[in-house]
């Protein structure tokens, strides 16, 4: 396939590794921000290829994961309602809430469905009439114009029995808050190159500056994330801190303008709670006025809820890069991909599941 | 108080069944849930010496001759797929799993369970690929039963057939026969029936040419033990795909394998809908693809007589036993060639898009 | 964020102002894909498919610096 098989090439890939054991003198600590990078990485043993001196820490790029449990427990509540047929992406069946997670509602007999794409939910509301459609959505700032394109159709064909749970996350808040923390060792990011392809990295040159600290946009393929390391390692080999683009056969520095029109039309920044972080300040979305027929949270009176997570789980702290899966004392025990603890372990991007996958029994 | 009941279970209850008080579509995956609730239920009460081989088909011996018997249900939906339906799947998936235990299937008993309102002219055309089924593979249905549930009872149709199959002397194939050193060879490209189901699936919405690759193996495997290749275990890639398969061997025969990524074959249009909807094709279900564990020196020469078949094209070589009496476990090298644990699946695998 | 795959366009329906679509080959499975994000788009083009919408087209001289860029590395060190 076409621009997925040049970028998996196994003498490709060595060349770019043997560029890097080349380059590097000092130890480097590097986050690749996406979920989908880590399952790269994982799945590819990049992290084991690439020299000891680069301590590679996944980021918090998993918008399954960093959904708070409060938002979790919301979409339970709603998809137990035999009125309503509640769609969603696959990733959040199986993510923890409080009791129970969706997967187990379905169990039950109420009409949860899988769909690709958000515009599926809309075609589910058009021919189910006399039924509630609510659709669950969730992402970075990648699925957010597809997500706002579907209220749009909704909004603009009339269609009143649709509504959205809105759980966005926007990744800069997220890097200054990782970048503020006072635990915080990451000394380069390899930016999320899908986010980037909607967003342009314009965002991130402020944040280069400021912290002076590089940021690569960096893409998906085991190639991809090779050269993205590559050109990180190589300015702060160099001192430099700046900005660059390995992904540029996507992104652009201003982004998708039309994809952002769309998103803009219908959600605005809100401040968001992170699971496992806590609250970030504009660092989210939500339903412009507007649409606020189209707030799933209003329309069923959910709005209310508080939640404290479960004292064993850690993965706020490995979603921040502090700890790694292989630090925490339930992994792989009490906690695994069949019995969840925490969202970092349900998500196939989550860093435990990804660990527990390709790892799990080396390290136990 | 949580904690306290906790405890309490784990004192009174040994080996705790599940998590899980209702039965949840992953039981049904092929993949670790599954394999959960037969060791900590089925096994726990049903347990003898025949049923833990836990191979695809129990082989015992009655009057001085070896047989071979095995039961399969088939509740696949929907009903019609590209490339078959759910009666060839049901003839073919038990002729299969005979010539696992390198049994020659000869008889099968077939039961239906029909939903009130299937339309007969479908039940006919099942019943008709059926005929067809047995014919391909040579064997007979000599027995049957038939009932019908109420509308909203049972998805349309499902059929569970049971099979017989005799096994020569000489013939030993089974995950304990497994040695160090030996050869893993697959039939051919993986993924197809699990892709051809995904297809038809309406919220997905794909226009492809993709077929099931349902088909009868027993063919095929006298072929390689008439050739005399000296075959260790055989076993059929089902639900869970290749991937669950292998584990299932590695534990069951206590072995360390190792396979290499870049000699599964898988043809485009199966990737792309992997790619597209987050799947790893070693976890697509198959239906007519098997995995065979053979001794070093056979290896080339089965390879031969597996691309010889009508779907052998990307019959290949795959990986090899490392060693022995380990706790079972599966290497992948990567394209890149480094090494990870290919764990058995969990639940079943869902569309992702992150 | 995450999954997003490169498909060939194969054919464009003009006939929804709101949902543009066209049909994008992925290694020859044909799956409908929201466009309307890329008004340029045209048949043969190669996009980047994410959640049934097309994100942007894929730049093939970019990745082809991509590529020569790997020979540059490759050579100089």
């Amino acid at each position: 396939m076409k621009y997925l098989d040049e970028y998996r090439d196994s003498g490709k890939t060595k060349k770019m590794l043997d560029a890097i054991h080349r380059k590097v003198t000092h130890d480097w600590n590097i986050m690749e921000i996406c979920g989908g990078q880590t399952h790269s990485i994982v799945k590819y043993g990049i992290d084991e290829l690439i020299p000891k001196k680069i301590n590679l820490i996944h980021g918090p790029g998993c918008p399954v994961c960093v959904t708070p449990v409060e938002k979790i427990d919301k979409a339970i509540e709603i998809a137990s309602n035999p009125n309503v047929i509640f769609c969603s992406f696959g990733d959040m069946l199986r993510v923890p809430g409080s009791n129970t997670d969706l997967l187990k509602v379905k169990a039950l007999g109420f009409d949860v469905r899988i769909i690709y794409s958000p515009v599926d939910a809309v075609k589910i509301a058009k021919e189910n009439p006399d039924k509630e459609v609510v659709f669950f959505a969730v992402g970075f700032e990648t699925t957010a114009p597809p997500n706002a394109q579907a209220v749009s159709l909704a909004y603009q064909t009339g269609i009143k029995n649709f509504s959205v749970l809105v759980s966005h996350v926007l990744v800069p808040p997220a890097i200054k808050a990782i970048l503020n923390s006072k635990n915080n060792r990451v000394q380069g990011f390899l930016a999320a190159g899908h986010v980037c392809t909607v967003m342009g990295y314009k965002e991130y040159e402020e944040i280069a500056n400021e912290y002076k600290i590089p940021i690569v946009v960096t893409g998906f393929e085991p190639l991809d994330i090779l050269q993205g390391i590559y050109m990180c390692v190589s300015q702060l080999e160099e001192g430099r801190h700046e900005v660059e683009n390995q992904y540029a056969r996507v992104v652009s520095r201003d982004g998708n303008l039309k994809a952002q029109e769309i998103m803009y039309e219908v959600f605005e920044v809100s401040s968001s709670k992170w699971r496992g972080i806590g609250e970030i300040e504009e660092s989210g979305f939500k339903l412009k006025e507007k649409y606020k027929d189209y707030d799933a949270e209003l329309k069923f009176g959910v709005l209310d809820y508080t939640i404290e997570e479960s004292g064993e789980c850690i993965s706020g702290l490995i979603l921040q890069g502090i700890k790694k899966p292989g630090d925490c004392p339930a992994f792989g025990t009490k906690c695994n991909p069949e019995h969840p603890l925490g969202a970092t372990m349900v998500s196939t991007e989550g860093a435990c599941s990804a660990y527990y996958l390709y790892k799990e029994k080396k390290i136990l | 108080m949580e904690e306290e009941k906790n405890i309490l279970e784990k004192l009174s209850c040994p080996l705790p069944i599940a998590d899980y008080d209702t039965v949840t579509m992953a039981h049904g995956g092929g993949g670790k849930m599954m394999n959960n609730l037969i060791e900590k239920m089925f096994m726990h009460y049903l347990s003898n010496t025949m049923i833990n081989e836990k191979h695809d088909g129990a082989v015992f011996t009655a009057e001085g001759h070896k047989f071979a018997f095995t039961t399969d249900s088939y509740v696949v939906n929907p009903v019609f797929f590209p490339g078959g339906n759910i009666g060839e799947l049901a003839v073919y998936g038990t002729v299969n799993d005979l010539s696992m235990c390198g049994a020659k299937p000869i008889y099968l008993s077939l039961g239906l369970i029909l939903e009130e309102g299937f339309l007969i002219k479908d039940l006919e055309k099942i019943i008709i690929s059926i005929k067809n089924a047995c014919e391909k593979s040579g064997v007979k249905i000599i027995t049957g039963d038939t009932k019908v549930v109420d509308k909203g009872k049972g998805d349309g149709i499902f059929i569970n057939t049971a099979g017989i199959g005799i096994v020569r002397d000489d013939i030993n194939i089974s995950p304990s026969q497994v040695k160090e050193g030996d050869v893993i060879l697959l039939s051919g490209d993986i993924g197809r029936h699990g892709i051809a189901i995904m297809t038809t699936r309406e919220n997905l919405d794909f226009e492809s040419g993709i077929k099931s690759d349902c088909a009868p193996l027993n063919n095929i495997v006298q072929k390689l033990i008439d050739e005399k290749i000296e075959i260790h275990c055989l076993r059929d890639l089902t639900r869970g795909g290749l991937g669950s398969a292998l584990n299932e061997i590695a534990s069951q025969a206590k072995i360390e394998i190792e396979i290499e990524e870049k000699s599964i074959g898988v043809i485009e249009e199966v990737r792309g809908v992997c790619e597209i909807l987050g799947f790893d094709p070693i976890y697509v279900a198959n239906e007519g693809r098997f995995i065979a564990f053979v001794k070093k020196e056979d290896a080339e020469k089965a390879l031969k007589i597996l691309k010889s078949e009508e779907n052998g094209e990307f019959a290949s070589i795959i990986g090899e036993v490392k060693s022995k009496n380990k706790n079972g476990i599966v290497i992948l090298k990567s394209l890149m060639g480094a090494g990870r644990i290919l764990d058995m699946l969990s639940g079943e695998q869902l569309p992702r898009i992150c | 964020m995450c999954l997003a795959v490169p498909g060939k366009i194969f054919e464009i329906n003009d006939s929804d102002e709101l949902l543009r679509t066209a049909k994008v080959s992925f290694g020859g499975a044909l799956k409908v894909i929201n466009i309307s994000f890329i008004p340029e788009a045209k048949v043969g083009d190669y996009v980047l498919a994410h959640v049934g919408f097309a994100l942007n087209i894929i730049d093939e001289e970019e990745a082809q610096k991509t590529m020569d860029y790997l020979k540059q590395i490759g050579d100089i060190e």
